[in-house]
């Protein structure tokens, strides 16, 4: 198995500020990794060069093949590489169902104004982008809340809901962005099998970024870590756990809870 | 005595105080002196005595909400003493005109009636009963005091009674000020007959107008109801299936027979409104649907309108003489092409810079069709003379009543095309891209693309319309597309209901044909317009008829406080 | 390579860079032709240049009132342009008293200082009402809400006041220690009342942003423009502050009527703040809309381009009657601009800002 995703020297400058610097990862097929850092680290700016959201000022984003950095989001999005928020946005005042039918855009084909007569290819296509959704609300586990205008919905449902929407356009790479912020242990833990299981059952390769240690160390097969936009540390969670520029990075607060909690996690 | 408290006092002074301003702006602004003329019931209630006592009425029903007196001897005091306090700026200006405007000084340097021209004899007559400052400020007070009576009435008595008598009251002085209206429809059914009962000239009938209050008080104090939505759910889904079919069918017959029902003009009336749910639905694609902020939509009536008189002229600026038909591909192309071409620059600027650009565009259109340099084309300040009137297989469709018809297929057309694309992907999409654009296009939607088409099929109803307009006037002018019909649409959408079909037709309805049969207010009519919008906004800030998902999500909140309340209660 | 090229081809962009071109290449090939043309002396160029920023400084100072607004409310104040109509309209009756008392003529400038704090007066305690009775019940509503009632409160304004006053136009005053005198700029004459209106609209203006800047009342307008949540727990009243705000907007749109009076012999009428009001909105947008160096340069920028603008790249171009074109000129240019910078010429890219 390959690098699925290959950044090269990705940069992002606004002005003076240089929030993602020179930063490298190679994401390998069907893995489940993590971009770790401090808060204002520049993760969140390094998944919007990825998505298309910003154009790197330098550097090189290679996707399945593909040079993609400084395509527009719709077109990375057809390349295959979804994503969810840290701040949930889902579309508030739409339904759950609805949420997960626009997330199918890029495999729906028929014409807009195919649905004017109702052409038998838009019929079946309908009748079939609603299955889909159904099966993946119900594969999310929120059976039967299809109809509930999201905004509505509970807040680690609504975690859910994004994760759904963001699988209905069969990417080849999930971006998960802080998936677990704001959950208490026992959802993180319960959201944490149900990521494994992303990848176990649909070959989906994740990328994540993520505060919570135990999360981290617990699912992550490869870590990197950021600081200041700049790469300080990679490798295996217990070769992050040793890393004293992590430990530094941290000031061994979190890091030595990592410590703790990983052992929790690995009996998990 | 409760009356003497001090919050009582303040609460009356209140609304009695503004109260009073308000009928002094009434006053000043000429509505009273102006319908003083226009006989409501009998000869002795004008319209005048209306907007005259008004501010009465209010300020003693505010005043008996404010106060939640059970008593009913005190909350109709306090009726009375706001009503008649909301007096005291007239009662100043009676004096103000008769030593200032009647008894005025020649030479004086600052003239009160170049300034406030309403403030005339008339006025003072009209507001004194013609019996002099002193006796005629003793009966006005009086009768500003019953009024608060009368307004504290509509706060403080029993719900039965409240119901009937405030219907009562309200569909008297509907029948009187729509007089005409009513008039030509009771025409259309059995000739004179049953006008003469009702109506002497467009006054109502002192014996009519208590009848009618008495049957819509007996009704109300009865409790007559048409079938609720309840019982509706009762019906098993066949039967429902059947009752919507035959709804469909009523609603499709009554569509038919509404102009022959309703005579000549309130047929003109219904074809505008018919015109403007055209173009409502369409705008509603582009701000309900899509987001996107229009101010400009005229640009494309317009495109519409000349498009179709240039093709279709028998006039010098005709060169084409296309038929009505043949043109109206053409018409509704153009308004689509200029959408496009407006919309590539356009459509990347954020929601209110969308606003102006619109809004200038707009302006810009009819400045062009104005100016010297496109007369050739468009005739200038001239317009374009002899459009023909539309042909369908030899028949001249010349009458409102015919072009009704071919309205009425525009805004099915437009309405079918709206439902069709709302419950298809594209509706999603621009639903989807209204909520968050960022996220939109993170799944992988085309923005740019997105907008354009729901800008383009904007355009082409709006175009649409404008072709059937200048087929029905005949002659247009560059004034006829002024900024008054953008807002006109706009404003009809968001007071329905954004995004909502229904909303759309009530909307038009409420907007558009209420103005249209209030023609007689003339110069008011802009002046109601603006207020009326602002009161519905704040009434009704969802819109008269939402949206279905607005009303789920207002029904899911409602579920939800009340689940918490609940909770919070077994706790 | 063909998929790259694909992939990155945006039909989009390549049309609007074609739209860009041709812009430019029209603005060239018009500036040349009529400045070839030789039509007009230098002399007629500076008076439409100071005929332009007088009319530019008043766009500027009711262009405040829209971005004070929209700073803190994030709303089009749609009635705006009627606000400056109220003051306007109002005082013309008060000035043409002073007229025929020859008070005007004796003390000019008290004179002209009482109608101008007058006219702001009318104007702000009229925006005030209209924020308390029409905008204030909606906070919170949708954001389409409030444009409608602004657009109801700006046809209630423009009919009231030609309920009050008449539908006829009313003539400002000449004032005699004005009147006729031209001061030479630089070897070109200038109509004095131009260069009263534009220091006086200047003073304004410098005086308006020492207020935001330096007061504790600015520091509240801007809190509360920041974040109204944050501000309301940091103890500032948040509907008194919008109130000021209304009253600030109000009142400069006010002194702007009088000015506007003065050097334009037209006259005012119920309608004259229509096109003043989308203009000065205009003005607004292109400085950037919030910011508010931005509206006073946005307004001198739109009064100077189209008092200039239609002569200078129109007429050469052969179209006639250029003046005709002046409005559509500016909206036209707007459209420009905004193609050129999405986000004014002022304005601070958003889209980067938020992530």
């Amino acid at each position: 198995m390959g690098a699925i995703l290959s950044t090269h020297k990705v940069t992002k400058r606004f002005g003076g500020l240089v929030a993602v610097n020179s930063f490298e990862i190679d994401v390998q097929e069907q893995s489940i990794s993590s971009v770790i850092g401090p808060n204002g680290a520049g993760k969140t700016t390094f998944f919007n060069c990825i998505t298309g959201f910003y154009t790197p000022t330098e550097g090189e984003i290679i996707f399945d093949g593909h040079y993609i950095q400084g395509l527009s989001t719709d077109r990375v999005t057809q390349k295959g590489i979804s994503r969810t928020y840290q701040n949930i946005r889902l579309f508030s005042k739409m339904t759950a169902i609805e949420n997960i039918l626009v997330g199918q855009h890029p495999h729906l084909k028929t014409l807009w104004f195919e649905a004017l007569y109702k052409s038998r290819r838009f019929l079946k296509e309908e009748a079939e982008a609603l299955e889909e959704s159904i099966r993946l609300l119900n594969f999310v586990g929120l059976s039967g809340m299809g109809d509930h205008v999201a905004h509505n919905l509970p807040y680690g449902a609504q975690r859910r809901l994004e994760i759904a929407r963001a699988l209905a356009s069969k990417p080849k790479l999930l971006l998960l962005d802080e998936p677990t912020a704001g959950m208490n242990p026992n959802e993180s833990v319960e959201l944490m099998h149900f990521i494994r299981r992303l990848r176990d059952e649909l070959g989906i390769t994740i990328l994540l970024i993520e505060h919570d240690m135990k999360v981290v160390m617990g699912i992550s097969e490869e870590i990197w870590v950021m600081d200041f936009g700049g790469k300080i540390a990679e490798g295996t969670p217990l070769q992050i756990q040793r890393n004293p520029r992590v430990i530094e990075a941290y000031l061994g607060r979190g890091a030595a809870s990592g410590l703790n909690l990983t052992e929790e996690g690995e009996e998990a | 005595m409760n009356i003497l408290k001090e919050n009582f006092r303040t609460t009356m002074l209140r609304f009695g105080l503004v109260g009073s301003i308000v009928a002094l702006y009434l006053a000043a602004v000429g509505m009273i002196e102006t319908f003083a003329p226009r006989m409501l019931i009998g000869t002795s209630i004008t319209l005048g005595h209306v907007f005259l006592l008004l501010a009465a009425v209010g300020s003693g029903f505010f005043s008996a909400r404010e106060l939640k007196e059970h008593s009913l001897g005190i909350t109709a005091t306090a009726g009375f003493i706001s009503g008649a306090v909301s007096s005291l700026f007239l009662v100043i200006l009676t004096f103000v005109i008769q030593f200032f405007v009647i008894q005025a000084d020649q030479g004086s340097i600052f003239k009160l009636r170049e300034m406030f021209v309403n403030f005339s004899p008339t006025l003072l007559e009209f507001l004194t009963f013609g019996k002099g400052l002193i006796l005629g400020n003793i009966l006005l007070i009086g009768l500003f005091g019953i009024m608060g009576v009368l307004g504290a009435s509509f706060s403080f008595l029993p719900k039965r009674i409240r119901k009937g008598w405030i219907n009562g009251l309200a569909w008297v002085f509907g029948i009187g000020l729509f007089s005409e209206n009513v008039g030509q429809i009771f025409r259309e059914f059995n000739g004179t007959s049953l006008n003469k009962l009702l109506f002497t000239g467009k006054s109502l009938n002192p014996i009519a107008a208590l009848l009618i209050f008495a049957i819509v008080f007996a009704a109300g104090y009865y409790g007559v109801k048409t079938a609720t939505n309840n019982k509706w759910k009762t019906f098993s889904p066949d039967q429902q299936k059947q009752g919507r079919l035959i709804f469909t069918v009523l609603g499709i017959l009554f569509l038919v027979a509404l102009p022959w029902m309703v005579g000549l003009f309130l047929s003109q009336a219904l074809f505008i409104i018919g015109m403007y749910v055209m173009m409502g639905l369409g705008l509603n694609i582009v701000v309900g649907y899509a987001g996107l902020l229009d101010l400009g939509y005229v640009a494309f009536f317009a495109f519409g309108a000349y498009t179709m008189g240039i093709l279709t002229s028998t006039g010098e600026l005709g060169r084409v003489g296309f038929s009505f038909w043949a043109a109206l591909p053409f018409a509704v192309l153009a308004g689509v092409l200029w959408g496009l071409l407006l919309g590539f620059p356009v459509l990347r600027m954020r929601g209110d810079y969308l606003a102006i650009v619109t809004l200038g565009f707009g302006e810009i259109i009819r400045i062009m069709a104005l100016s010297n340099w496109l007369a050739p084309l468009g005739g200038g300040a001239q317009g374009i003379l002899h459009i023909p009137q539309p042909e369908l297989f030899g028949l001249v469709l010349d009458s409102p009543q015919l072009m009704y018809y071919l309205v009425v297929l525009g805004a099915l057309l437009a309405a079918f095309v709206t439902i069709r694309l709302r419950d298809s992907r594209l509706g999603r999409q621009w639903m989807a891209m209204r909520e968050d654009e960022d996220v939109a296009e993170a799944m992988g939607i085309n923005l740019v693309q997105t907008k354009l088409l729901a800008f383009s099929m904007g355009a082409a109803f709006s175009s649409l319309a404008g072709a059937i307009f200048a087929a029905r006037i005949g002659n247009i002018f560059p004034h006829s597309f002024n900024i008054l019909i953008s807002m006109n649409a706009i404003s009809l959408i968001i007071v329905g209901g954004l995004g909502s079909i229904p909303g759309v037709i009530v909307g038009a309805i409420i907007l558009i044909g209420l103005p249209e049969m209030l023609r007689e207010f003339a110069e008011y009519r802009l002046l109601m317009y603006g207020f009326l919008l602002i009161i519905m906004m704040i009434a009704k800030p969802e819109g008269f008829w939402p949206e279905k998902r607005r009303r789920q999500e207002l029904k899911d909140e409602r579920d939800r406080q009340l689940a918490s309340q609940t909770a919070e209660l077994e706790n | 390579m063909l998929q790259q090229f694909l992939d990155r081809f945006s039909l989009t962009d390549f049309l609007l860079k074609i739209f860009q071109i041709v812009a430019i290449i029209i603005l060239v090939v018009g500036v040349f032709k009529s400045l070839g043309a030789d039509k007009y002396t230098s002399g007629q160029w500076v008076t439409l240049i100071f005929a332009g920023l007088a009319q530019g400084s008043i766009y500027a100072l009711i262009a405040l009132g829209y971005t004070l607004v929209y700073g803190i409310l994030l709303m089009i104040n749609f009635a705006h342009g009627d606000i400056y109509m109220a003051g306007a309209f109002t005082t013309v009756f008060l000035a043409n008293s002073f007229a025929a008392s020859g008070f005007l003529a004796s003390s000019p400038f008290l004179a002209v200082l009482i109608l101008i704090l007058f006219a702001a007066g009318v104007s702000m305690v009229l925006n005030v009402i209209v924020e308390r009775v029409a905008y204030r019940p909606l906070r919170g509503a949708p954001r389409l809400v409030p444009l409608i009632t602004a657009i109801g409160a700006s046809f209630a304004i423009e009919y009231s006041f030609r309920g009050f006053y008449g539908a006829e136009f009313h003539s400002y005053p000449l004032i005699p220690a004005l009147n006729g005198l031209n001061y030479n700029i630089a070897g070109f004459s200038v109509p004095s009342v131009q260069i009263v209106v534009l220091v006086a609209a200047l003073i304004l203006m410098v005086a308006l942003y020492y207020f935001i800047e330096k007061t504790k009342i600015g520091k509240a307008m801007r809190a509360v423009s920041e974040d109204k949540e944050v501000a309301r727990l940091m103890g500032i009243d948040v509907d008194k502050t919008i109130m000021i705000t209304f009253a600030v907007g109000g009142a400069l749109a006010g002194a702007a009527g009088v000015f506007n009076g003065l050097f334009r012999p037209q006259g005012v009428f119920f309608f004259m703040g229509f096109i003043p009001g989308i203009k000065a909105f205009t003005a607004a947008v292109l400085g950037g809309i919030g910011n508010i160096p931005g509206a006073m340069f946005g307004g001198l920028f739109l009064g100077i381009l189209e008092a200039v603008g239609p002569n200078l790249i129109l007429e050469g171009l052969g179209i006639p009657a250029v003046n005709q074109l002046r409005d559509a000129f500016a909206f036209s240019l707007l459209v420009i601009i905004l193609i050129f910078r999405p986000q004014g010429i002022f304005g601070e890219k958003l889209s980067e800002k938020k992530a």
